[in-house]
């Protein structure tokens, strides 16, 4: 019989990015004992990724902001999806959170007068972004990590959560392993908080680390918690394709910008072919057009490639099933075209574009002031996740939180860029909060032992069947593959059902797993552990598109293509039914007080 | 570009290992921790490696490339010699857990004896600070690091003289410059450097400034300026001479 070794905390939380790491230090805060178990080393984690800057109001370099601005820009942005009483929460609190990151050592970029300068982004109404050049995330989790390392906090690296335990329905704690040795853990604790970011490994080409398995998501649902909104996946539409290497890094909105023009494989300007109805009166007619608007004539229309993330990245998609795509199934995307049009353009590409210079140039061997790069949609952040309370972001497993880009609710349908590092100081500092709270007036819960020997034992089940099992990376490496094909940017109903009976195929081939060698850092048995995630998320982000009969932000559905008022009254809401099988149903938004709809009135 | 190249990897725990040959299918864009990653979900899934974001920025996948101190997912294949066998190794300076995994939790543990940020108080009354682009670019270099543990496992005091109990090393030098030159910063970590963190056993061979991957320029911008601030508080002869007065 496996031995555990046991640890006893008041607040126990499951991951260390942004949001795990703000809601540890506000627990310790609290005067709460705060463990923390993380799958990568401190530091590491998907945080680091981030870089355009945090959203805030704090109207330093337009001071016509304010939380009332910003909050109407994240509704408008979800398509009135998202939870308003989290969209009213984190426009309010972001702008404390930013001036507390300063308070313990970050330095951001300042404006002339010396305070925090803030930039442009998509979709925010004024400069909103706080902002350390392209390594804002960086600058927040080195921050966070230590800032807390001295705020009372045991952090257990490299582990892997197995299980969230219950006593009586209320949460009790959670069991997994070390890395390191495969030493079993029990983290005994009254309240648990889930920051275990996004599911971005369900597909095959995705901007996100291979943290990204969706374990937290996984975990609060077999524990009973509800998942809500997660048809909704945000894919943005350039990424790199080529090198393997590099397939999902993104490539910024900046090259459109700067004149960037999206072509197929005969050399056609698709995006001319596709334009919404709503936006023909803004685009340009002609290319010339468009080229003048991307030079600041006023007087012009935008290029068709400046279109909304969402519309580019599908006509993307149609050109690649097609067969009009590039050689390694993306689409063109020219910058050094603008030769034609401007003398030394090599000069102006590489001082308007340095990163991106840089990067093609450093990891593709291409000089895109000479040579066209080839881009597709790629997999970028997962709107949805655990339903949570808004004030309190506790879910409807008592004791259980969940915080950052693993709850649901802040972004509706649609992500504006900058709001998720805010989301994760905002609500990673709420559901430090209430988790301290919730464990001071909460008692003594007791651990099923039998249940910790089980999980014990299926963990290392693999190992049993060796070699002649299924490979998991086989495994992992085909679901990525049907995610991608079947239930991504364009979806349909037939190739939904597909999706579910190859993720019931995997369930039975995952069963079967074997891994070989022992439980010293293994990466064979933790992708064995990871996959078992994958599935679950996979079956709900497939389930909710199924049932989600529109086309609504980030969710796309080629046989629903319109907008319906009917659904926009709904989020969707997957659970575990008592036979073990996934529940979907719709669940209307609650009602948003008259203050914020005027709010909202105000600001159209 | 060879279509097959073998790959030598270190294989073995805190016992013992040996080097261990995997031939293995490549093709052009590929750096090294594609081909690992082939190598592992193919021939050996057992093979521990660290890695997270594959990009650069996690500063995880740090191993010894043909002997060189390197990120695998930032190292092409085609700046390789690939008719030779590649050599992969753990990180030689720390202990070995798995095949291409090491203990850095030493350097974590390190980072706990550096006094913390204490900044002075806010510069306007709603509690915010004033701070110039000029003044927070030079501590900006410094915040750049990935945390990678290159630059440690070069240096000299840590790979051949295992001083980890005496010493910090570069990494965390440049944590204390960062903190040391943050423009808000009142603590004073000067005693320190020299009496607990022994800055004077580096000699400035620059190893560390030349395998950092982020460039950040660590001999000269961070460690030379902190061994000027130990001298100028404990061996200024004019102050040693007013002391004795």
């Amino acid at each position: 019989m496996p031995e555990f070794q046991r640890f006893s905390y008041d607040v126990l939380v499951i991951g260390a990015g942004g949001a795990g790491l703000r809601a540890a230090i506000e627990a310790a805060a609290s005067g709460a004992k705060v463990g923390v178990v993380c799958k990568s080393l401190l530091g590491k984690a998907h945080t680091v990724m981030a870089e355009g800057g945090i959203a805030a109001a704090l109207a330093n370099v337009d001071d016509r902001d304010n939380w009332r601005v910003h909050f109407s820009d994240t509704m408008r942005g979800g398509q009135y999806l998202n939870n308003w009483r989290m969209a009213e929460l984190h426009a309010k609190e972001a702008p404390e959170c930013v001036r507390e990151l300063e308070a313990w050592g970050a330095l951001f970029d300042r404006t002339k007068d010396g305070k925090i300068l803030q930039r442009n982004f998509g979709g925010h109404r004024y400069p909103r972004l706080a902002h350390v050049g392209d390594r804002t995330g960086l600058e927040m989790i080195r921050t966070l990590q230590d800032h807390g390392i001295h705020a009372g906090m045991e952090v257990h690296m490299e582990c892997t959560v197995l299980r969230l335990l219950l006593d009586a329905g209320r949460i009790a704690g959670a069991c997994g392993y070390d890395r390191e040795k495969g030493r079993f853990y029990l983290w005994q604790a009254r309240a648990v908080v889930v920051a275990t970011g996004g599911i971005g490994r369900a597909f095959k080409v995705t901007s996100n680390s291979w943290e990204y398995t969706g374990d937290g998501l996984a975990l609060a649902y077999r524990a009973g918690a509800e998942l809500q909104d997660m048809e909704f996946v945000q894919f943005h539409p350039t990424g790199m394709v080529w090198p393997i290497s590099v397939r999902g890094i993104l490539v910024t909105e900046g090259v459109r910008g700067e004149g960037g023009v999206l072509r197929n494989s005969e050399g056609r300007r698709f995006m001319f072919d596709d334009i919404p109805d709503l936006y023909k009166e803004q685009t340009a007619d002609t290319e010339e057009e468009g080229w003048r608007y991307t030079q600041g004539d006023k007087n012009a229309r935008r290029p068709p490639e400046l279109l909304t993330r969402d519309h580019v990245a599908r006509c993307i998609n149609r050109e690649v099933k097609a067969g009009r795509g590039s050689p390694h199934g993306g689409v063109f995307l020219d910058i050094s075209w603008i030769k034609k049009q401007i003398p030394k353009s090599e000069e102006y590409i590489r001082r308007k574009l340095p990163s991106m210079y840089h990067q093609f140039k450093q990891l593709a061997d291409l000089d895109i002031t000479q040579e066209p790069m080839e881009v597709g949609p790629t997999t970028h952040y997962e709107m949805g996740g655990i339903r949570v309370d808004g004030d309190s972001q506790m879910s409807r497993v008592p004791g259980l939180f969940a915080a950052g880009e693993a709850a649901a609710g802040l972004h509706g349908a649609n992500r504006l860029g900058g709001n998720s590092l805010s989301d994760l100081l905002v609500f990673g500092r709420r559901a430090g909060h209430f988790a301290a709270e919730f464990a001071k007036t909460s008692g003594v819960t007791t651990i099923d032992e039998q249940e910790l020997q089980a999980t014990a034992a299926a963990a290392l089940a693999p190992f049993d069947r060796g070699s002649s099992g299924e490979n998991p990376y086989q495994i992992q490496y085909d679901l990525q593959e049907a995610m991608q094909e079947l239930v991504g940017i364009v979806r349909t109903e037939k190739e939904m059902q597909q999706a579910l009976d190859a993720i019931a195929q995997f369930v039975a081939r995952a069963e079967r797993i074997g891994v070989v060698g022992n439980r010293e850092y293994n990466n064979g048995w933790h992708t064995a552990v990871d996959v078992a995630s994958l599935m679950i998320v996979s079956e709900a982000i497939t389930r909710a598109a199924l049932l989600r009969r529109e086309s609504r932000g980030a969710q796309f559905r080629e046989d629903f293509p319109g907008k319906d008022a009917e659904w926009g009254k709904y989020n969707i809401v997957v659970s575990r039914g008592a036979d073990g099988a996934m529940q979907v149903e719709k669940i209307a938004l609650p009602p948003m007080p008259d203050e914020l709809k005027a709010v909202i009135e105000e600001m159209k | 570009m060879a279509t097959q190249a073998t790959f030598r990897i270190w294989r073995g725990d805190s016992t013992g290992g040996a080097f261990q040959d995997y031939a293995t299918p490549v093709e052009e864009g590929m750096v090294v921790l594609d081909a690992v990653h082939r190598i592992q979900a193919q021939q050996a899934t057992d093979l521990a490696v660290r890695w997270n974001c594959k990009a650069g920025k996690c500063g995880s996948c740090s191993a010894e490339i043909n002997g060189s101190p390197k990120l695998m997912c930032m190292t092409r294949l085609s700046s390789i010699n690939l008719e030779m066998p590649v050599i992969l190794e753990p990180m030689h300076a720390f202990p070995v857990l798995r095949d291409l995994v090491t203990d850095v939790s030493w350097n974590f543990r390190a980072k706990l004896t550096i006094k913390p940020f204490k900044p002075r108080s806010p510069d306007s009354p709603d509690g915010t600070w004033r701070m110039q682009q000029a003044d927070v670019e030079r501590v900006q270099e410094f915040r750049k690091c990935i945390e990678c543990f290159l630059c440690q496992d070069v240096c000299h005091v840590l790979r051949e003289h295992h001083k980890f109990d005496q010493f910090i090393g570069p990494r965390l030098l440049v944590y204390a410059a960062a903190l040391e030159m943050h423009p808000l910063d009142t603590e004073d970590r000067v005693r320190d450097l020299r009496q607990q963190h022994n800055i004077g056993y580096c000699n400035i061979t620059t190893c560390c400034r030349q395998v950092c991957p982020e460039s950040i320029t660590i001999t000269e911008n961070a460690i030379i300026p902190l061994k000027e601030r130990v001298v100028d508080q404990f061996f200024d002869p004019l102050k040693q001479l007013f002391n004795i007065l």
